[in-house]
């Protein structure tokens, strides 16, 4: 059964023609057609797919064929995609069809993806458990009653069910890590400024990143380098050529310093959460790294210096959503105001409603120094957090969430306790730094428990060469939820 | 009661780069609405602003030349406000730190010079146009202008007259277009101008209440709606009142100013630095370079025009407010041997009449400046006189030829053969006995006649130098 292999497996499979990209293509799609009531996918494009099939089989029947030839990939919604619906999980988006790719859709499809779809998430990416979608919420596919994590819960929930091979997401405050902890995947946050912002709709512009959700570090390597790279049309992209993460995966552990922050071992932290990853920290013990204390004194600023800069900036990335040029217009407005509001009010759900709010008010004339001014210190403040534990490891390691998945709306009516969902991840985006998530066990209800390595800036190599190693001597990656094994 | 004003003006100097200042789109005017507007300039979800740096050149070239500081490092910022040509929601534009800081620029009025101080110069987008014609009571926008690159120069509140304030700006005017940054087209607005303007006791140190004046898109506008404004302000202090800051619209049929914006209705721009795009750094080398890129400017040249060529201040003043016109000027001296205030005279004299009547700027003259400078030597060296000269140019414009081909052609070649003016004069004096007694009775008026009537016989062709001569010899003899 193709889809019990890994997305790097399947890549050798199809070069070494042991199947055809469009028999894997027909696989997947019959899974996705299967798995339905899951609701991970918003668009499902079967034809356009099937068109880059036959073009891959072409390709892989040819020399030298591009590494991800055939491999079916879905992307989640926020990404703009040539000809195929871009709602990012928003009314105000619903008609909207860009005319262009993305630069990772791009890349992708230079590397010979194949894209199957469109995945759920929470509208405009504001949210930790895909409910806030206006195509409604995503199940988790190891428990129907629980949330896969959000706001890439579409890509996450459609991996875990084996529903495609890898997906893309972004991740603006743990949005690819937590839902990554959530289904058993291994989720990568870049450093900012690795993977090109162009063609993503912008939420918090100087905290999104794009990164693969995958079944392992392997095919998340596999992922990034196809993804990764400078782009001219994004300022803020990385001129630097960095080497291929794949090619360290297998660099061993000896000598490898770990930092366990205090801050992330404290009461806020679930009992079997923490008893898996410091089993996890042994593992990796074993295979050669040592482990240190280290303090990130500020972390607990983090939550709300987050949700002062990633609405403040939202509110603004927002503003082009208007009714005027594309998007939802309400019906008849009698005049210019009566056409942005309601078709903002309409167009818009309570979340991103919420969080425009937050950001309008934290730069209004009067409160701008009070709320963003002093945001951006304690941001900088974490950032040399970061910077100092650094001083005495080579990664810092902890779990991803407090909890594992908890239940469709659980916290729905209380945003406070949702947005403590990002509590160890949100730091790692204002500090722009790169973070990985992989399993690292179950709890009692079968739940996946996820852990968490932060890098310093541009260590994604070293992140994905621990991943993969603990990944060596462990299988937790390889569990597929019972339904959809 | 004696009152000052007070006036600042803040200019919107479009730059003159190819391509807009964060989208490749072009930035040519009047195109078909909405045909220079690509996915960055229609605001797409998704799309991410790239800076051009070429706008950057200009503004530290204009930076340079109002010896100004020009800061090295610069952020862009969200000017965030709802409008329908706006499509992003904000302008991206600089605020608290922008490429430009404090610089002068020094100007001429009445014989004194004021020395108008300029606070920043910052770059800046501009937005789309609203179009409220012909939709049928629906508004239509054209984006072709968003992203337009805008320099935005604020000077200080250091000028106290229309007069001044309308001096620093034909400087600027002259100044843009000589850096090569801006056309400095004001029908197009290209070169667009807001004015803040207060008035307070003669002796009142304390700045008025100031209200800011818009849609005053020419130089004349410009004078008529501050003076309006000034005389308002006063009207309304000496009535008891006070004035009220807001935003006031010239409308030029009935040249008055009106209440646009009250401060109550003052947006709340919610500025932030751009996430998008990374501070912009200017290094030493750059500034260098664009010193070294510096065209020569309009004093340095008026001076050198009155050091070098012997020019009249006021006419070397005439000659550089356009630099095509002074670059004009330089290559008919090049190309004469005539000396440079005939040179001078000519240019702002005969050259200028012409480009006016036209309605044409001197980068669309017909006549290049080396057939101006042929002629100017053959006035010199006698082939014509100053007069026919005149009508030489005057087919030199309508039809491209040299002066020499129309002399030729047209016979025009001036008679000096003495022999030949003296049988003129010897006519003329013999049919004109009665001013030849007039003369001879002391009236040196008649000369003038007589010098008339043998210019006329001669067709205007006989030297008139030759001729006064010839003619007084022989009334004295």
């Amino acid at each position: 059964m193709p889809h019990r292999h890994s997305l790097t497996e399947l890549a050798a499979m199809l070069r070494a023609r042991e199947i055809s990209a469009v028999e894997l293509l027909d696989h997947f799609l019959a899974r996705i057609e299967a798995a339905g009531e899951l609701n991970a996918f918003i668009t499902v494009d079967a034809e356009g797919a099937r068109a880059q099939a036959r073009a891959a089989d072409d390709m892989l029947a040819g020399d030298d064929p591009p590494p991800l030839a055939g491999v079916p990939i879905a992307h989640k919604d926020i990404f703009c995609t040539r000809g195929l619906k871009t709602s990012c999980g928003s009314r105000i988006l619903d008609n909207f069809i860009a005319p262009y790719d993305a630069t990772v859709v791009e890349r992708l499809a230079a590397a010979g993806a194949v894209t199957l779809g469109k995945t759920n998430m929470d509208e405009f990416a504001m949210g930790s458990s895909n409910e806030t979608s206006w195509y409604g919420p995503v199940k988790n596919p190891w428990d129907a009653a629980r949330v896969p994590g959000g706001s890439s819960g579409g890509s996450a929930a459609a991996v875990a069910a084996r529903l495609v091979p890898g997906a893309t997401g972004t991740d603006t405050g743990g949005s690819i890590r937590q839902p990554a902890a959530f289904c058993a995947l291994t989720g990568l946050k870049p450093s900012y400024g690795r993977v090109s912002r162009y063609g993503i709709v912008a939420f918090a512009s100087s905290l999104d990143q794009a990164g693969p959700l995958a079944q392992s570090a392997a095919d998340a390597a596999l992922l990034l380098d196809a993804m990764a790279g400078f782009d001219s049309r994004d300022s803020t992209s990385l001129e630097n050529q960095l080497p291929p993460t794949r090619a360290s995966l297998e660099d061993g552990l000896r000598g490898l310093r770990i930092g366990l922050p205090k801050e992330f071992f404290d009461a806020g932290v679930d009992a079997t959460v923490a008893a898996a990853v410091e089993a996890a920290v042994a593992a990796l013990c074993k295979l050669g790294a040592t482990t240190v204390e280290v303090s990130l004194p500020n972390m607990a600023a983090g939550i709300p210096c987050y949700y002062v800069i990633a609405p403040a900036e939202a509110s603004s990335n927002l503003a082009r959503f208007d009714g005027v040029r594309y998007g939802y217009r309400c019906d008849d407005p009698v005049d210019l105001a009566d056409l942005y509001e309601r078709s903002r009010a309409e167009g818009f759900g309570a979340e991103v409603k919420r969080r425009i709010m937050i950001g309008t008010y934290a730069l209004s004339s009067g409160y701008y120094d009070a709320y963003y001014l002093k945001a951006q210190k304690i941001r900088r403040l974490i950032a040399s957090d970061f910077d100092t534990a650094f001083e005495q490891c080579d990664i810092v390691l902890g779990p991803t969430t407090p909890t594992t998945a908890f239940a469709l709306g659980e916290k729905t009516d209380d945003p406070v306790s949702m947005y403590l969902n990002d509590i160890y991840t949100n730091t790692v985006n204002l500090a722009g730094l790169p973070g990985v998530s992989l399993p690292v066990g179950f709890d009692a209800a079968g739940l996946p428990i996820g852990m968490q390595l932060i890098g310093p800036y541009l260590g994604e190599a070293r992140l994905l060469n621990v991943a993969h190693r603990y990944q060596g001597v462990t299988d937790y990656h390889r569990q597929l939820p019972g339904m959809f094994a | 009661m004696s009152w000052e004003s007070v006036i600042g003006l803040e200019v919107h100097v479009q730059l003159s780069t190819r391509s807009k200042i964060f989208s490749g789109s072009a930035t040519a005017f009047g195109a078909e609405p909405n045909t220079q507007a690509n996915a960055v300039d229609i605001a797409l979800p998704g799309v991410l602003p790239v800076m051009n740096r070429e706008a950057a050149v200009m503004a530290v070239k204009f930076g340079l030349a109002v010896n100004a500081t020009v800061n090295q490092r610069s952020v862009f910022a969200r000017k965030n406000y709802f409008y329908p040509d706006l499509p992003k929601g904000y302008q991206i534009s600089q605020y608290e730190i922008p490429i430009v800081g404090p610089g002068y620029l020094d100007i001429e009025v009445d014989g004194e010079i004021l020395r108008v101080g300029i606070t920043r110069a910052h770059l800046e987008e501009d937005a789309g146009k609203s179009l409220h014609e012909d939709f049928h009571g629906m508004t239509g926008i054209d984006l072709n202008r968003a992203g337009t690159p805008l320099l935005e120069v604020v000077s200080e509140p250091d000028m106290r007259s229309a007069a001044q304030a309308v001096a620093y700006l034909r400087k600027m005017h002259t100044l843009v277009r000589y850096l090569g940054i801006c056309d400095g087209n004001m029908q197009e607005g290209s070169f667009r101008c807001d004015a803040n303007v207060s008035v307070r006791r003669a002796g009142d140190d304390r700045l008025g209440t100031r209200t800011e004046l818009k849609n005053i898109n020419s130089f004349r506008f410009v004078e008529k709606a501050i003076n309006f404004e000034i005389e308002r302000q006063v009207e309304v202090i000496e009535g008891g009142g006070s004035v009220v800051q807001e935003t006031r619209l010239y409308d030029p049929d009935r040249d008055e100013t009106r209440s646009m914006r009250g401060k109550e209705q003052a947006h709340d721009y919610r500025y932030f630095p751009d996430p998008d795009l990374p501070p912009l750094v200017i290094d030493d080398d750059f500034v260098e370079a664009s010193r070294r890129a510096m065209p020569e400017l309009p004093d340095a040249k008026r001076r050198r025009f009155v050091e070098s060529y012997g020019l009249r201040e006021a006419d070397a003043d005439m000659l550089v407010t356009d630099r095509p016109v002074a670059d004009y000027f330089e290559a008919v001296c090049a190309a004469t041997a005539a000396d440079a205030r005939t040179a001078a005279n000519w240019v702002n004299g005969d050259v200028a009449a012409a480009l006016n009547r036209d309605g044409i700027d001197m980068t669309a003259i017909p006549v290049p400046a080396e057939h101006v400078g042929r002629l100017l030597d053959r006035i010199a060296d006698g082939t014509i006189s100053g007069k026919i000269a005149k009508d030489v140019f005057s087919t030199m414009w309508s039809s491209g030829d040299d002066p020499d081909s129309i002399i030729e052609s047209r016979g025009l070649k001036q008679i000096s053969d003495a022999g030949a003016i003296e049988q003129i004069v010897d006519a003329v004096l013999a049919d004109s006995a009665a001013q030849v007694e007039q003369y001879r009775a002391g009236n040196q008026k008649v000369v003038g006649f007589l010098v008339g009537q043998v210019m006329k016989r001669s067709e205007g062709k006989a030297n008139p130098k030759q001729v006064n001569e010839i003619l007084r010899r022989k009334l004295d003899a």
